[in-house]
């Protein structure tokens, strides 16, 4: 009996990876590994010097780094909370009265409310600061025409509405997301499984909570980790319509404009690269953590239902 | 043909070249600046001024982009390309790049002469044995003022505390008028056109300074609280929703004329010459007691420095002596109303709001803004965390002296005065 024939060996898939691991490493692990190295250095007479973990012993050990460090973190989770409690409820919501076949226009409706999403930060920050002035915007207006005059404050000064006021603005921004994925799971769902539930019984709400939320989880839980991910990387939002700052008194800062005040410095505060890519660390860290706990406790519970 | 056309075309490439060689003496500067706004001036009122006084120098005004400007001279530095004249931000940046090397000494050129000690701080080593820059413009704090509504309602220019006051009440009570345009939500405005327009009253300008940054005065002393104090009083006097409104809405709300008082730096005086319709006067930051003498803020803002490593040293020293001179300080003040030369010899404005602000240079006496030499350097930042308490202390957040005592210990954990 001859010897199996040596299978030659498969360059191509090498040479098909290569492209998208070249590119890969270059703009992301190369980044990445730059920046967990700038944190264990530190600059002393303008060189680079090793310093171990003294940047991280810093940050948590010395108040001036540390109360900021929470304060960020602690606005960071509400933010996180806002956006799991009102953008993605809404977002399934609209998705149920979006797929439902009775809703006329609901192309219309989808576009719509899909908009926000695609424009960029810059512009839902001043379109929203102005809307809230409380000197030019509408919002004044349109309340005094419902007799809510009294309700209204400069939401966006105040330090105890300005964070949620600002996630609010987020998710106005980026419900268009979760809705288009729970859209997308929604139709997925094969005709038979409703018209079996229909013959068995289940209509209306019920089939909605016992059919169609169960086969969306995993969806949701997608979105879930989506959104971890992105408010916990957030920043543009608060810096175009804070400023750098983060004001009133850092009521709005977030773990994105503390590391940019950090790494680049602000007015007078002149950056330090190295301390702040011992935020981005912990940030990357923080992130990691959390895609870890989905990852590993969420989502090997979550029963897929192949049809 | 063709050999008759490329025969043709490399003569007059030689003799191009040749010309090229005659004006190879002319000595050819470059000057690195963030201002891209003054392209215009430089080009067409400024350089040719120097260019027929100086033949054979050339100057090329090369600006970058504001955001852009500190990391490309320095990257152009690293590299030797950078021009012969760097255009200087105050006190720290412009330091480093002289402990560098980047920037000369230029303590002994000629013209230096012609500015106060105050003007020259901002580009001196700590110890003020160095200046590497020469000071070209600086800004000034003070209050404008809507002068049609003041006659209307017959209020007289503030001088004191008490007039102030009385003239905020006034047009509050009188209800056409919002009685100050200022907002917190930039947080800078509370800082820059509050604390540090009205504080030097109360330290006594360079005296409280210097005191501060020797360790003899706290933040927490009474001089340093009380213009917190006095910015706690002025919430009543802004705008509704005065917590988000941001400087343009500041600007805005003055130059359409629904706010009567606006309290200001000097720059603001181009753009509200072109918007405001009324007429506008300015009143430098009251004192407390009539008879008080008066300190005012002229912040030292743009300066001009040597490239060490510039091939053209006696040229660029000759067109920085030329910075230094009254010619210069007359052409830019007048192009720029509400840059102020910093030169000695008084420069004749035509502007009347800037003649007014520059006026109280000499009833006055001058500081720059106490956060900025040596307190502005560590972390937690002193100018920074001074934006964030001015602006907690006009909602209301903060107590004055709660806002002092923050400032104060944020100083001590990095800045150990020399004893």
């Amino acid at each position: 009996m001859a010897a199996a024939p040596k299978r030659p060996f498969r360059w191509h898939i090498g040479v098909f990876l290569a492209p998208a691991v070249l590119v890969y490493t270059a703009i992301m692990i190369l980044p990445l590994a730059g920046t967990l190295q700038l944190s264990l250095f530190r600059n002393i007479d303008q060189a680079q010097v090793f310093v171990g973990l003294a940047n991280f012993r810093t940050l948590f050990g010395d108040p001036n780094w540390s109360l900021g460090f929470w304060n960020a973190l602690r606005n960071n989770v509400w933010f996180f909370i806002i956006h799991m409690l009102v953008q993605n409820p809404i977002g399934v919501l609209l998705a149920a009265l979006l797929s439902s076949p009775r809703l006329r226009f609901s192309a219309f409706y989808r576009t719509a409310i899909f908009v926000p999403t695609i424009l960029s930060f810059v512009i839902v920050g001043f379109a929203w600061k102005l809307i809230l002035s409380p000197l030019w915007g509408v919002a004044p207006n349109l309340m005094d025409l419902v007799g809510l005059k009294s309700l209204f404050t400069p939401w966006l000064g105040k330090e105890q509405y300005a964070l949620t006021t600002l996630s609010l603005i987020s998710v106005w921004q980026f419900v268009g997301i979760p809705m288009m994925l729970i859209y997308a799971a929604l139709l997925s769902i094969p005709e038979e499984v409703i018209e079996a539930a229909e013959c068995d019984g289940i209509t209306g709400m019920s089939q909605f909570w016992k059919i169609k939320l169960p086969l969306i989880l995993p969806s949701i839980g997608i979105i879930s980790i989506l959104t971890f991910v992105g408010n916990f990387n957030a920043f543009d939002l608060i810096y175009t319509a804070q400023g750098a700052l983060a004001g009133p008194n850092y009521s709005t800062d977030i773990l994105g404009t503390f590391l940019y005040r950090a790494f680049f410095g602000f007015q007078l505060q002149i950056g330090d690269p190295n301390m702040g890519a011992a935020i981005a660390t912990m940030m990357f860290l923080i992130i990691l953590g959390g895609v870890c706990v989905y990852l590993f406790l969420v989502q090997t519970r979550l029963r897929r239902y192949q049809f | 043909m063709t050999t008759k056309l490329l025969t043709a075309l490399l003569l007059g490439t030689s003799i191009l070249g040749s010309a090229g060689m005659a004006y190879a003496q002319d000595v050819t500067l470059n000057i690195e600046s963030w201002r891209g706004d003054d392209l215009a001036i430089w080009k067409d009122k400024l350089i040719p001024a120097f260019e027929a006084k100086n033949p054979g120098i050339k100057v090329v005004f090369a600006p970058s982009a504001p955001t852009e400007y500190d990391a490309a001279l320095g990257a152009k530095l690293a590299a030797g390309s950078a021009g012969d004249l760097i255009t200087c931000r105050p006190f720290d940046k412009s330091l480093e790049l002289f402990k560098k090397g980047n920037l000369a000494d230029i303590s002994t050129l000629p013209g230096m002469e012609n500015f106060s000690d105050v003007a020259k701080s901002a580009w001196q080593t700590d110890d003020g044995k160095a200046t590497f820059c020469v000071p070209m413009a600086s800004v000034i704090h003070g209050f404008i003022y809507n002068k049609d509504a003041f006659d209307q309602l017959g209020i007289k220019v503030p001088t004191t505390n008490e007039e102030f006051y009385a003239a905020l009440d006034k047009i509050k009570a009188d209800g056409t008028y919002i009685p100050m345009a200022m907002g917190t939500k930039d947080l800078w405005e509370a800082a820059t056109m509050g604390y540090q327009n009205i504080g030097p009253n109360y330290w006594k300008g360079e005296e409280g300074r210097a005191a501060l940054i020797k360790g003899e005065q706290k933040l927490t002393d009474p001089q340093w609280v009380a213009p917190f104090a006095e910015l706690a009083k002025w919430k009543p006097y802004l705008g509704d929703g005065f917590e988000a409104q941001t400087y343009p809405d500041s600007q805005n709300l003055f130059t359409l004329g629904r706010a009567a008082i606006y309290p200001a730096g000097s720059w603001e005086i181009g753009l509200f010459n072109t918007q405001a319709q009324f007429k506008m006067g300015a009143f430098p930051p009251p004192v407390q007691k009539a008879g008080d003498t008066c300190y005012i803020s002229d912040h030292t803002d743009i300066g001009m420095g040597l490239n060490a490593a510039s091939k053209n040293a006696d040229a660029a020293k000759t067109f920085l002596s030329w910075v230094a001179s009254s010619d210069f300080a007359t052409i830019y003040a007048n192009a720029l109303p509400g840059f102020f030369s910093l030169n000695n010899t008084p420069v004749k404005m035509e502007d009347p709001l800037a003649q007014e602000f520059v006026s109280w240079r000499d009833k006055c006496k001058s500081t720059i803004r106490s956060t900025y030499q040596i307190l502005g350097r560590g972390t937690p930042n002193l100018e920074n965390e001074t934006w964030v308490e001015s602006a907690n202390v006009i909602n209301g957040t903060d107590t004055p002296e709660a806002a002092a005592k923050k400032l104060q210990d944020g100083l001590d954990s990095w800045y150990k005065p020399a004893k």
